[in-house]
């Protein structure tokens, strides 16, 4: 309907665009700064294309809600920012061992609490991570255009399906207001969900049976269709059953980090720009790639060999490409907008212990690229 | 005679039966299980049955014929 | 389907307590679910967390046991979704209208069809009988051993002033009563409460001097008033009693139907006149 349009508008706009355009039909949030728009567009595209969307009362409805209208087999997704995202946690725990595909959108703004509610922050890296009680396993993709927030929404929602999981979008203020050309082509690529093969009899379908697969993702059809089966978000078998059993504990706790880990290489993706001469690295995802790539074209023009590697995929983390970079450079920059969380993540690479520099900045501005500039220059005099 | 039955697999010994029933039909016994004691007694009006939260009693009601 | 077909019996007894209502209900809702002609494949239990809300584990439709207090937000992005489906959400006292309030009153007045089952057993049975948003004044429970001190919640009276269209009360004893309420609620478009009273035998019948099961079983039913017999009763008269039966039953359009008739029609309106 909307194919190859070429529109001027705001990552928000994107994401909501990015959604429908990947398949999604069902849409439940509670409005808050900087992701209410996604809300407002969902709102009014939803039901021109036979979508669902409601208010809920909070963001812990909300998550719930979604979790609910995926277990009935419409694709569906929620956005939010700090403050809502921390509500959601236990719920994406509920997505994690239903292993019930659905993408949250977290348009990050400063915290903690309240927070500076209107301004930009990339400080919850982690909590997309750990945020779930439990050990689990996530998928977080951190779009730095608007651009990307239209093609990284369609990919998260391939990957939520492919792998039955919740995939975050961590975005911030600045990428989610900012307005840039993007080009809506409609889905490239739209991954469905795997149903049971039809030469199954209907008993013998199990909700949570991995094993039986090579990929270790189950089948999952649809409540209302001819399956009749239990979601359990308690410690389950693989019928849904509540269970205690120490055996069955043990293989699903593993299963919902190994699963993620098993396809690691399908799932990470960073860009590199000008790695292949640099001497020096800027790592950074998210609004802060935007600085990193101004602070790299001002160093080139000085003459300075350095290149950015972008990370796409925020979690997992790109350990196998960030230690790559790490072996060859003689230092690097991690430019982001907290006190080191990616910083934290790209250190247990530094094997060759080369110097590696932290731009975190918590001010709510965004990072200047004179500020890598500098840092560049610390690294170089380390 | 109505014939009351008591699944033992299932009863949890709580009385309600014994409680619910207007003719004192039923009592408890040691260990837990209630016992049939008077089912001449018995008028067929499922109490018992109906409240028995664990599905653990039946009462097969017969004509007086 | 006879309703004992919806049961999973091989899965029986419950791990609920002896002499606990809830397998009245469990039966009550088993009839319900006859009584309808629901069929296993179009319904889904929604549960939270709590001793009621494990009774999907013994009944055969799909189910979806999510977590504490949610129940009802799980069960309205089902239902939304797949609107063609039974919904019932089932929910204690703690998990409905405790930490699940919010969500109750608001599915109360956003009116989604789903039919609530909510047992009322006064306290937390499942982490051992603590006082939740529904224990009257002055009872001990694990947590107010000095007598509680916190009025409650009138879970009916709430739904009314929420704005929910279908609602009615039972005790669970009264196994037909209920499952008529319950069915009566299914067959509604909008959005249907049904209260059951449901004694917790083990802790709040113990720490309220109601030493054997059938004792609390005797006093609920002492403070159950029908609706017919509560009509003619003074608000003296009806001190510290609770009415049963359908309490109310107004017409209403449900959110789907709105959303169908309003939303979808003006949305895909407006779309072909911006000609996208």
């Amino acid at each position: 309907m909307r194919k190859h349009e070429i529109r001027f508008g705001m990552g928000n706009e994107a994401i909501a665009e990015g959604a429908i355009a990947a398949g999604a039909r069902f849409y439940a949030g509670y409005p808050i700064t900087p992701s209410s728009e996604i809300a407002d567009i969902s709102s009014v595209r939803l039901p021109q294309v036979g979508g669902i969307f409601v208010q809920m009362e909070d963001e812990i409805g909300s998550m719930s809600a979604i979790i609910g209208a995926s277990a009935a087999g419409v694709k569906s997704y929620t956005a939010t920012s700090g403050p809502g995202i921390s509500l959601m946690q236990e719920n994406i725990g509920v997505a994690v061992i239903t292993e019930i595909p659905c993408v949250i959108i977290n348009v990050q703004r400063s915290g903690p609490s309240t927070g500076l509610a209107t301004k930009p922050g990339q400080q919850d890296v982690m909590q997309a991570r750990w945020g779930a009680h439990g050990d689990h396993a996530i998928i977080a993709l951190s779009p730095s255009s608007v651009q990307e927030c239209y093609d990284l929404t369609i990919r998260a929602f391939n990957l939520a399906e492919k792998y039955r999981t919740p995939v975050c979008i961590l975005s911030d203020e600045i990428v989610g207001h900012m307005r840039e050309q993007f080009e809506l082509h409609g889905a490239k690529e739209i991954i469905g969900r795997k149903q049971p093969d039809p030469s199954m009899p209907v008993e013998a379908f199990r909700p949570y049976d991995f094993e039986r697969y090579e990929d270790h993702i189950a089948p999952l059809p649809p409540f209302g269709g001819r399956y009749v089966y239990r979601h359990t978000a308690s410690g389950h078998d693989e019928n849904g059953y509540v269970t205690n059993d120490k055996q069955n504990a043990n293989k699903f706790i593993r299963h919902y980090t190994e699963k993620i880990e098993k396809h690691r290489d399908d799932i990470v993706t960073v860009e590199a720009h000008c790695m292949e001469d640099a001497e020096y690295a800027i790592i950074s995802f998210g609004c802060s790639v935007r600085s990193a790539m101004a602070a790299m074209r001002m160093a080139r023009a000085r003459g300075k060999k350095v290149g950015v590697l972008k990370l796409i995929t925020l979690w997992p983390f790109a350990d196998k490409e960030v230690r790559a970079v790490l072996d060859r450079v003689k230092g690097a920059i991690v430019a982001e907008m907290n006190l080191g969380q990616v910083f934290s993540e790209v250190s247990r690479h530094n094997d060759r212990r080369i110097p590696l520099v932290s731009v975190g900045k918590v001010d709510a501005e965004i990072i200047y690229p004179e500020e890598i500039l500098d840092a560049l220059e610390e690294a170089a005099r380390a | 005679m109505n014939v009351i039955e008591i699944n033992e697999n299932r009863c949890k010994g709580c009385g309600l039966c014994v409680g619910f029933c207007p003719k004192d039909v039923l009592e408890m016994r040691l260990p837990r299980a209630p016992q049939v004691i008077r089912e001449d007694l018995c008028i067929g009006c499922k109490q018992c049955e109906l409240k028995c939260p664990d599905f653990a009693i039946t009462v097969e009601v017969k004509s007086h014929a | 389907m006879r309703w004992d077909e919806y049961l999973k019996k091989e899965r029986l007894p419950s791990f609920w307590c002896a002499g606990c209502g809830y397998g009245q209900v469990m039966r009550s809702l088993a009839m319900a679910l006859e009584k309808t002609r629901a069929a296993l494949e179009n319904t889904v239990i929604v549960s939270g967390i709590g001793c009621w809300g494990h009774v999907d584990s013994w009944m055969k439709p799909n189910a979806f046991h999510g977590i504490h207090g949610r129940a009802l937000a799980f069960a309205t992005g089902i239902k939304l979704a797949s609107p063609a489906l039974n919904v019932i959400v089932v929910m204690g006292d703690g998990d409905g209208v405790t930490i699940g309030g919010n969500h109750f009153i608001h599915a109360c007045r956003r009116n989604v069809g789903l039919t609530a089952v909510v047992c009322n057993n006064l306290n937390y049975g499942m982490t051992g009988g603590q006082y939740s948003g529904t224990t009257p004044e002055d009872s001990i429970t694990s947590t107010s051993r000095y007598g509680h001190i916190e009025q409650s919640f009138d879970i009916c009276r709430l739904a009314e002033a929420a704005g929910a269209h279908f609602i009615a009360r039972s005790i669970s004893e009264n196994v037909v009563a209920t499952a008529d309420c319950i069915a009566e609620g299914m067959k509604r478009e909008n959005f249907a409460v049904i209260e059951v009273m449901s004694p917790c035998t083990t802790h709040y019948g113990r720490n309220n001097n109601m030493r054997k099961p059938i004792e609390m079983y005797r006093r609920i039913k002492s403070l159950a008033v029908p609706v017919g017999t509560a009509a003619k009763l003074s608000s003296e008269q009806m001190e510290g009693k609770f009415v049963t039966g359908i309490l109310l039953d107004r017409p209403g359009e449900d959110y789907f139907t709105r959303y169908q008739n309003n939303i979808k029609v003006k949305a895909q309106t407006a779309a072909k006149e911006e000609g996208t």
